[in-house]
């Protein structure tokens, strides 16, 4: 019993990272960048549906519409303001100015915000009850929800003009644009939903674990760009996957090897994971011609 | 080929121009950024100090800067002896810690409330021995503050004192207190093991509950930046524990707290002063810390006349409730002034002079201040005041003795 | 002329006019400190800087030459660093000369990291691309976790360990060397500048002669096209771990150089954060190019210490001007603009 509870705790986080991680996978699938600003665009997420709920009273609901919203913006903007510039650059470049946002992002609300952590209000308490088993109904709709936007995004990836767009352009960029897809528009939607994710990240990740402050994103976002490779980064399924196996391999390692070296187990079960299977869990191969 | 030569040439006069321009900027800026609307004239000592005002752990080096600020405010309007405040940023880190006192160093540092976290004062303590500069930390509570060899507690920097207590003090305190107040007999432990402050306090709890047969059920340790606790949670209540000692600050507690509660596991909980704060923080749910103990040396809820005053200004000046590491950098500023106007240095005398006279004070003096009265030092630079324990009952602090 | 060809000839002008810029500046700041004309947070911050330059030189081996992107480059600082550590300890009564122990601890530090690179290396090359990366990002963080719950101690039976339970009794005079999260303490400083500047010396000396030998052609070769490389016979494994490995234990030498000059340093130090740091001066130097990574380093370390009078909106400040850099020198219109530079520079060498 007390390995279903561990199990479903392991669960109930790696369905945060998973979400998170499908914003990741979703921008390197197709801008072929890591942006290391995601888990930032959480934080601010987060903030603004704190905000939302604590100092405005609005619903909960109205709050997470909120939050995608300005994420959503905050991402187009990032993405105008700071990436686009360096289309052409290096793919370290791109990395490097996302480190830049990143460190923007923090002190930003480090300085609008203040520094002290703020205890996120309850959204949803309760849980169910099988035999001695409980689940907190959060737990529920996070994993809930994480499946249904994992199945909302690989029908709009593949079944829409937009994802299949996105497609042509993860696969060449210079071929999409010949063929009259406006390349620039279509990295910019993929930004925008990818924040929009985040902030619905958010919400989850802050109902589950009720703390707001600035470096608030670092971590899960360390985690779940962890979670993404392991799952096989650019692939859908594989960032769900991922992100389930991730929290799972962490709670799990805690509650029978080691609280003190979790974090070290976790990334060495990555390494192994990834020396079986050398593009992750869901990974193409692909084959480099000369 | 001259052109490249005058390249060459550029490039390196760049590297040494800016070299030279960044030693005016720092001079000037020490001026300009001392702090706390001090006066600049000659009489005034000049008192430095640094902690981390930015990154992560910003929101300790702001109350310490601004309790200093404050003590700095009230002290130059009394007078008696005047002040001029300089509060550099070192982002808890002891590389940039050194850098800030050296920055410190430039601007003429003569006293100083050293480092506001234990990792990087570790590093800038043999440097305030170099320099024959005084240091009281407020809130640097690692032994290796002090000490040069700090397993043994042995062979003291000599001018740096602590106003907090040290770490391994509070663990056995806190070990004595459960065990003395019978508290619970089942103790589990939840600390940050990749921090100093945590494990210092862990590692000297757990010998003194040994020495004292209290019996130490569990003990699981989470890094910087976990999200999820259920399973420390979960490991406590299936050891049985009746005690959870959380050696923490308060961020992390209330995670655990929260957790508890959603397993239905009530035990008492056990904080140190890191604990304080939690009451205080935007939407926490007070409910929750009902009944935890905690060894704290201040309270910001106390009723006495001093620190009401101290809690109102502070309001007033920063717009928060001040923590206990405001109030202990609060009490460091009035300590020196308190030293300096006793052995009547005057900021014109050298350092090593000030330096002597300040030592030779505090370990003779005795302090009243916001976190202990009869406040006493010894010649290692440890303090000596009572720990006070309190319980939250009502979502206030009420006194547990 | 053939001296002057070897040193000012198109191939070899980047590492002429490293090791120029490196000892000027050497010269100018020597004679500056000793006119006690640089105040001294610049003084403090010297042996920091030579050890990042050494470092992101060893990086930039990694990143720039031989292609894979390292993100953890900060976990090789911390083993050497550590290991040197212990080394002090262990020698302080063998060796009484600072300047030799040092020089011993930078060697072992750099040979314990190198050792610990090829181990590394082994499951890493295996991978590519950004699986590579996230490959190094994970034994940092390993590293880092495992150090942060060692204890050592030295005495006169001999060096004891104990993992994340502190069980270590010394006997009489022993030395706890690393005590978990409080890290090293009590160390006594004995880098200096002059050390750091002879080490970077050291590290571009290696650099270049490996970049300029066949293996680094080969290193360069399977950078620029693997397969290409395989096909022409090159082993392409080897010549990687060859650039891993060299990476690694320069990464030690700066921690060893780091650890030393400091009191007290902590396992949490050397985190993803400096890793990535290193990365950004690998980077913004140039990839590939030493001069402009000695160049950058220092500039980004003294960046943000320049900035304090900006107090609070430091780190912003310093993050807006991050941002600014990459997209400035990644603009087409600049990168012409020095481009058309860099061939008038070349024509005028040819005349």
């Amino acid at each position: 019993m007390a390995f279903l509870s561990y199990l479903i705790g392991g669960l109930g986080l790696g369905s945060v990272y998973a979400i998170i991680a499908l914003g990741y996978s979703m921008v390197y699938g197709i801008a072929k960048m890591l942006n290391f600003a995601h888990g930032d665009i959480i934080m601010v997420g987060a903030f603004v549906a704190y905000f939302a709920i604590s100092s405005f009273g609005l619903p909960v609901f109205v709050a997470v519409i909120l939050s995608v919203v300005v994420c959503t913006i905050l991402g187009v903007v990032i993405e105008k303001l700071a990436y686009k510039p360096l289309r052409e650059a290096s793919s370290l470049s791109v990395l490097i100015t996302a480190i830049g946002v990143s460190y923007f992002l923090q002190n930003a609300a480090m300085l609008l915000w203040g520094t002290d952590t703020k205890i996120f209000p309850t959204v949803l308490s309760g849980s169910l009850t099988i035999g001695e088993l409980s689940i907190p109904y959060l737990t529920l709709i996070t994993i809930l929800s994480c499946v249904v936007i994992m199945i909302v995004l690989t029908l709009f990836i593949n079944r829409t003009k937009t994802g299949r767009a996105m497609r042509a352009c993860s696969e060449d960029k210079g071929a999409a644009s010949l063929m009259g897809i406006n390349v620039n528009q279509i990295i910019s939607i993929t930004f925008a939903i990818g924040s929009g994710l985040a902030a619905i990240a958010a919400v989850l990740l802050c109902a589950t674990y009720p703390s707001v402050y600035p470096t608030l994103g670092s971590m899960p976002g360390i985690k779940a760009f962890t979670a993404a490779v392991l799952g096989g980064i650019g692939s859908i399924p594989g960032a769900f996957l991922g992100g389930l196996f991730l929290g799972v391999i962490e709670n799990l390692a805690r509650a029978y090897i080691s609280t003190q070296l979790s974090d070290a187990i976790v990334f060495m079960v990555l390494i192994v994971v990834l020396l079986i299977k050398p593009t992750g869990l869901l990974g193409k191969k692909v084959n480099v011609k000369v | 080929m001259n052109f490249r030569k005058v390249l060459k040439g550029g490039m390196v006069a760049a590297m040494a121009m800016s070299l030279v321009a960044c030693s005016s900027n720092s001079s000037a800026n020490g001026n300009g950024s001392a702090a706390g609307g001090s006066s600049t004239s000659t009489d005034a000592f000049k008192l430095g100090g640094s902690g981390p005002i930015s990154g992560d752990a910003a929101v300790y080096g702001l109350a310490v800067q601004h309790g200093a600020e404050l003590a700095v405010k009230e002290i130059n309007a009394e007078g008696k002896v005047k002040l001029d405040f300089n509060f550099q940023d070192d982002q808890a880190d002891a590389e940039k810690a050194v850098t800030a006192f050296n920055t410190l160093a430039d601007w003429g540092m003569q006293v100083s409330i050293g480092t506001t976290t234990s990792g990087a004062g570790q590093a800038v303590s043999s440097s305030y021995q170099q320099e024959d500069i005084f240091a009281i930390t407020p809130s640097g509570s690692s032994p290796a503050i002090i000490y040069q060899d700090s397993d043994n507690e042995a062979n003291p920097y000599g001018n740096v004192f602590q106003m907090c207590f040290s770490d391994p003090n509070q663990g056995v305190a806190s070990a004595d207190y459960i065990t003395e107040h019978k508290v619970g007999t089942k103790v589990g432990i939840i600390y940050r093991n990749d921090d100093n402050y945590s494990t210092g306090i862990t590692n000297k709890f757990k010998k003194e509950a040994e020495a004292k047969g209290l019996d130490v059920v569990t003990e699981q340790g989470f890094a910087n930046g976990t999200t999820d606790y259920s399973v420390y949670v979960q490991k406590c209540k299936d050891a049985g524990a009746d005690v959870v000692f959380l050696p923490i600050y308060y961020q992390p507690a209330s995670q655990i707290l929260a957790e508890a509660k959603k397993q239905g596991y009530e035990p008492t909980f056990f904080g140190c002063d890191g604990m304080d704060g939690i009451l205080d923080m935007e939407g926490f749910d007070a409910s929750l810390a009902e009944g935890l103990y905690m060894l704290t040396p201040f309270s910001a809820d106390a009723e006495d006349e001093k620190t009401q005053n101290f809690v109102k200004a502070y309001k007033e000046a920063y717009g928060d409730k001040p923590i206990q590491f405001a109030a202990d950098a609060y009490d460091a500023v009035y300590a020196i002034a308190q030293a300096l106007e006793e052995s009547g240095v005057k900021a014109s005398d050298s350092t090593s002079d000030i330096t002597a006279a300040l030592v030779k004070e505090f370990t003779s003096m005795k302090f009243n201040g916001l976190t202990g009265s009869d406040v006493t030092w010894n010649e290692n630079g440890e303090v000596s005041k009572e720990p006070k324990a309190v319980i939250i009952t009502n979502g206030a602090y009420v006194s547990a003795e | 002329m053939k001296i002057v060809k070897s040193l000012f000839g198109p191939k070899t002008r980047g590492r002429t006019f490293s090791f120029a810029l490196v000892i000027v500046a050497y010269v100018i700041i020597s004679v500056l400190q000793s006119g006690h004309s640089i105040p001294r947070m610049i003084t403090a911050l010297l042996v920091p800087v030579c050890s990042y330059i050494v470092a992101a030189i060893g990086l930039n081996m990694n990143v720039g030459i031989s292609g894979e992107l390292n993100l953890g480059q900060a976990g090789f600082m911390s083993v050497g660093g550590f290991s040197a550590a212990v080394v002090n300890v262990v020698l302080s009564g063998v060796i009484g000369n600072d300047i030799l122990r040092l020089a011993v601890c930078i060697v072992v530090g750099a040979i314990i990291a190198g050792f610990v690179g090829w181990l590394i290396s082994i499951p890493v090359l295996k991978l590519e691309g950004d699986y590579l990366a996230i490959v190094t990002l994970a034994f940092g963080q390993i590293i880092m976790s495992l150090i942060n719950n060692t204890y050592i101690g030295v005495d006169a039976n001999g060096i004891h360990f104990a993992f994340i339970n502190n069980t270590i009794q010394l006997a009489e005079g022993g030395k706890m060397v690393l005590s978990g999260p409080m890290g090293v303490t009590g160390n006594t400083v004995i880098s200096t500048f002059t050390v750091g500047f002879v080490l970077i010396l050291v590290a571009l000396l290696i650099v270049y002669n490996i970049i300029y030998s066949r293996e680094g052609r080969a290193i360069q070769a399977c950078r620029d096209n693997k397969i290409a490389a395989e096909t022409v016979g090159i082993r392409v494994s080897s010549t990687k771990t060859l650039a891993f490995v060299l990476s690694s234990a320069l990464g030690g030498a700066a921690g060893a150089l780091y650890m030393m000059n400091y009191a007290s340093v902590a396992a949490t130090k050397f985190d993803f954060n400096t890793s990535i740091l290193i990365l950004v001066y690998v980077v913004l130097g140039g990839l590939g190019n030493m001069t402009g990574t000695v160049i950058a380093t220092s500039v980004l370390v003294l960046l943000p210490e320049m900035l304090r009078f900006l107090s609070s909106y430091r780190m912003l400040v310093y993050a807006i001007v991050l941002i600014v850099m990459m997209i400035v020198t990644n603009n087409e219109k600049i990168k012409t603009f020095f481009a058309s530079f860099k061939k008038q520079k070349g024509a005028e060498a040819h005349e």
